[in-house]
């Protein structure tokens, strides 16, 4: 069931966009939602479209694979735009028994619905084009100054690394303990909310159990091989900006200052 | 009274890019109070036909009948169905979760909805029929030794007083001693209350002494269906994908090859002994 | 002195009850003296609980002895300086496939013991195919783990260690969550490590007939060495090895089996060759 959610999950192919430092594409994906919140009139918007249709056409992920990840959140969605729609006062377009439908609402409703929109498919470009690994290695070159502040920045991002690399193991065995608990008779739909919950308990005990093994069998495995933190260690791939990178980020200032003067001024 | 399938197919993934045919076309019939051997390697169907049989897994295709009545009819009660054939998953030890053996085991039971005191009647004489010693019935699960908590393990589906009782791999990761001991257990068991056991293994030399009939599973179809005397007769096919028989049977092989006259369908050394000592006569 | 030297090895652990309280103490190991020389391929035999397993892990040093010493290399394991060299020299591959792999494509969780090093980059990638191609998984060097067989996923493994150029690689019951195909492949692994590296190997199992190439074989049994020996030696005491619970290969049995009824079969016999050659020659 969790295996269906494709949102933003890693497309496999040859691309420019693929190939970027993820560090670009980090930065670039902060600067695009930035700009979504700065626009003011629908040249923004329009500019925003425009540019996010060439990053898709260039990462080479087919369209209706971003828009069937979207389908998961479409409820989110619907929900905004029916709360904007009915819930903003103002001049009354339409009305009928209680709910009232103003200009301003239906105004505030598509600009939310467009906004939302862009900036689900915005962000789940760098997450469809960049390996989880990639992206982690991206964000600790990233943070890195936090180090100054002792924060824990190598730690954090090898924990997120092995948390990504165990999900697809621990989704599988909650699969195969529920079936066996099922075996022996278990029900896990049927009854009020607590007996729900009651329920769950064969199955959350020996997963819990399984997860704190596998962290110990893990943690003894990489004592063996010689782990012992972020001190005196190198890269098997380290991240190295190119003249593609440079590029990408001047392409990204150009759009973020011509779309914002547009959204603002236009 | 008996297991049948008729014509069972199982697509996983259908409708995706991925999907794989995992049983093509199956026609078994599994009658009561049979012992049968289930061997494949991984990735041969044998765990995911399993799963069939107590509805836990629904065919793409085909039917299942147990004791004459479709599960797949719309008012079958599955929830009964996995009481009569218990399926006991490979590694079973990684499902336990109460604080004691005891209560663990009364788990299954007790969701068959039965009162407290025939669930823990249940409870005891499982755990007695698995020779899980008396002293440990209070015990953390966690605490036990690997064996132990096998045991304590099967203990918790045969509580349910299965008609059928399916073990995947019940030996996996058991050193020698405790394979012997859990194989044992379970021959024993189905003398005593002539259930029908289904045993899947991976391994032909485990099993050829214990069953009547064995099932060999390959990439999704039933390759062979047999006595073991009979399915070993085939040792080169087997080979080929991928299983061994038992090495006995090569010796034999091996010996007529080489002019010896025995007879190369014996699975056992003693029954081998025997023949190599009449060919010497 | 050999690569993996241990004196009087000791090694006991507490137990507690639930209150902390203690209630015993068990020695996993007890007394075990050993020498182990470079570039042998050794096998550890017993069953569950023998002391196999706490032994092995004396040698990588994740754990330290109570009583006696064990040296790696010349280096004494309770020393805290040596630690990291020591599992430089010893590496390890552990039983569970799935709890041992710490990187997300193949070549990655390949890399991280050399990156662990300090190694160059360069060098990492040189390492890195040489130990793949080693195991013979270097066509898998951009899948994910998730999607490997067990075998793979512990040829994997034994290739993670490689990279680390290690003297020795210790394997702790490699095959036992592996189904017939898969032992077989990661022996077969470990073998050529032993033969065309040169890389000292010790294999703990519960499988016998994964033993019978090795060059010597130990024994163990509550925690002390019961036998030692080439496998000949060895699986000749068919009924020590059976008092020890412990299988021997079914055509040893079967020769012993003729000898007890008379036939005159020479001992240790190994393989169906052996028992066939030796038939041929009685029956003349």
């Amino acid at each position: 069931m969790l295996r269906d959610i494709t949102l933003g999950q890693y497309y496999a192919t040859e691309s420019v966009i693929h190939r970027l430092d993820p560090r670009v594409k980090l930065v670039g994906t902060i600067f695009y939602i930035i700009s979504l919140f700065c626009f003011r009139n629908a040249w923004g918007y329009g500019a925003a479209i425009v540019f996010l249709a060439l990053v898709i056409r260039l990462s080479k992920v087919p369209f209706r694979f971003m828009v069937k990840g979207m389908k998961s959140i479409l409820f989110l969605l619907l929900i905004t735009v029916v709360f904007n729609l009915f819930l903003t006062p103002g001049e009354v377009l339409v009305a009928f028994w209680k709910l009232k439908i103003t200009k301003e609402g239906l105004v505030l409703a598509v600009t939310m619905a467009v906004r939302l929109t862009l900036l689900i498919i915005g962000s789940s470009i760098m997450t469809l084009t960049t390996t989880p690994n990639n992206l982690t290695d991206g964000m600790e070159r990233l943070l890195r100054p936090l180090k100054l502040f002792r924060v824990p920045v190598h730690e954090v991002a090898m924990m997120m690394s092995i948390a990504l690399r165990f999900i697809p193991i621990l989704l599988e065995e909650t699969d195969k303990i529920m079936k066996a608990q099922l075996a022996r008779g278990a029900d896990f739909e049927s009854g009020n909310l607590l007996k729900r919950a009651k329920a769950m308990v064969p199955l959350l005990v020996p997963l819990f159990i399984s997860a704190f093994r596998r962290a110990n069998d893990l943690a003894m495995a990489m004592e063996a091989r010689c782990y012992r933190g972020g001190e005196g260690r190198t890269k098997m791939k380290p991240l190295i900006y190119r003249k593609r990178d440079y590029i990408a980020y001047l392409v990204l200032v150009i759009y973020l200052v011509g779309s914002i003067a547009a959204g603002r001024m236009l | 009274m008996s297991i049948i399938l008729d014509h069972v197919n199982y697509i996983y993934g259908e409708d995706t890019p991925q999907a794989v045919h995992a049983l093509k076309d199956i026609c078994l019939q599994i009658p009561d109070g049979q012992f049968v051997g289930v061997i494949g390697h991984t990735g041969s169907g044998k765990s995911t036909l399993m799963q069939h049989m107590n509805g836990l897994v629904r065919a793409t295709s085909g039917h299942i009948y147990y004791n004459g009545q479709d599960i797949y009819d719309a008012d079958y009660d599955l929830k009964a169905l996995r009481g009569k054939v218990g399926l006991v998953f490979q590694y079973p030890e990684h499902q336990l979760f109460e604080v004691d053996v005891f209560s663990d085991v009364c788990y299954g039971p007790k969701n068959l909805g039965l009162d407290k005191k025939e669930v823990e009647l249940r409870a005891f004489d499982a755990l007695r029929k698995v020779g899980f010693p008396q002293e440990l019935f209070y015990q953390s699960p966690f605490e036990l030794s690997g064996g132990q908590k096998r045991r304590a393990a099967i203990a918790g589906v045969l509580a349910m007083k299965p008609e059928v009782l399916i073990l995947d791999e019940p030996t996996a990761g058991l050193d020698p001693k405790g394979r012997d001991e859990i194989l044992d257990q379970i021959k024993e068991l189905q003398t005593q209350t002539g259930m029908t056991v289904l045993l899947v293994s991976h391994s032909m030399e485990d099993v050829a002494e214990y069953v009547d009939r064995i099932i060999v599973m390959n990439q999704g179809s039933v390759l062979f269906d047999d006595t073991p005397h009979q399915v070993f007769a085939h040792y080169k096919e087997l080979e080929e994908v991928g299983l061994a028989a038992p090495q006995v049977t090569y010796i034999m092989n091996a010996l007529k090859e080489n002019g010896f006259c025995v007879d190369t369908s014996v699975t056992t050394i003693k029954e081998a002994a025997d023949e190599i000592m009449r060919a010497f006569q | 002195m050999g690569i993996i030297k241990t004196k009087n090895l000791v090694y006991e652990y507490i137990r507690r009850d639930e209150e902390g309280n203690v209630e015993g103490i068990t020695t996993a190991v007890d007394k075990v003296s050993l020498n182990v020389k470079a570039g042998e391929f050794i096998a550890v035999l017993g069953h569950n609980g023998s002391g196999k397993s706490t032994l092995a892990k004396h040698i990588n040093a994740i754990l330290s002895p109570t009583e006696g010493t064990v040296w790696v290399d010349g280096k004494d394991t309770a020393k805290e300086e040596n630690l990291w060299e020591i599992r430089q020299t010893a590496g390890m591959v552990f039983q569970n496939p799935d709890n041992q792999i710490i990187g997300q494509v193949v070549e990655e969780d390949v890399g991280f013991g050399p990156e662990n090093l300090g190694v160059p980059t360069k060098e990492i990638w040189e390492r890195v195919e040489e130990s793949l191609k080693a195991v013979g998984m270097y066509a898998y060097r951009k899948h994910s783990p998730n999607k490997l067989s067990g075998g793979q996923k512990q040829r994997v493994s034994i290739a993670g260690v490689m990279a680390m150029h290690p003297k020795c690689i210790i394997l702790d019951e490699p095959t036992a969550m592996l189904d017939p195909n898969g032992r077989k492949d990661v022996i077969r692994a470990a073998r050529a490590l032993n033969d065309v590296e040169k890389i000292t190997i010790v294999l703990i199992t519960h499988y016998m007939e994964e033993t019978i190439y090795a060059d010597r074989i130990f024994v163990m049994d509550q925690g002390r060495i019961a036998m030692e020996g080439t496998p000949r030696e060895v699986f000749s005491q068919v009924e020590r090895l059976k008092e020890l619970r412990l299988d021997v290969p079914q055509v040893t049995l079967l020769a012993h089996e003729l000898q007890k009824r008379g036939l005159r079969l020479p001992k240790g016999i190994l393989t169906t060759e052996e028992l066939v050659e030796a038939l041929k020659c009685l029956s003349y």
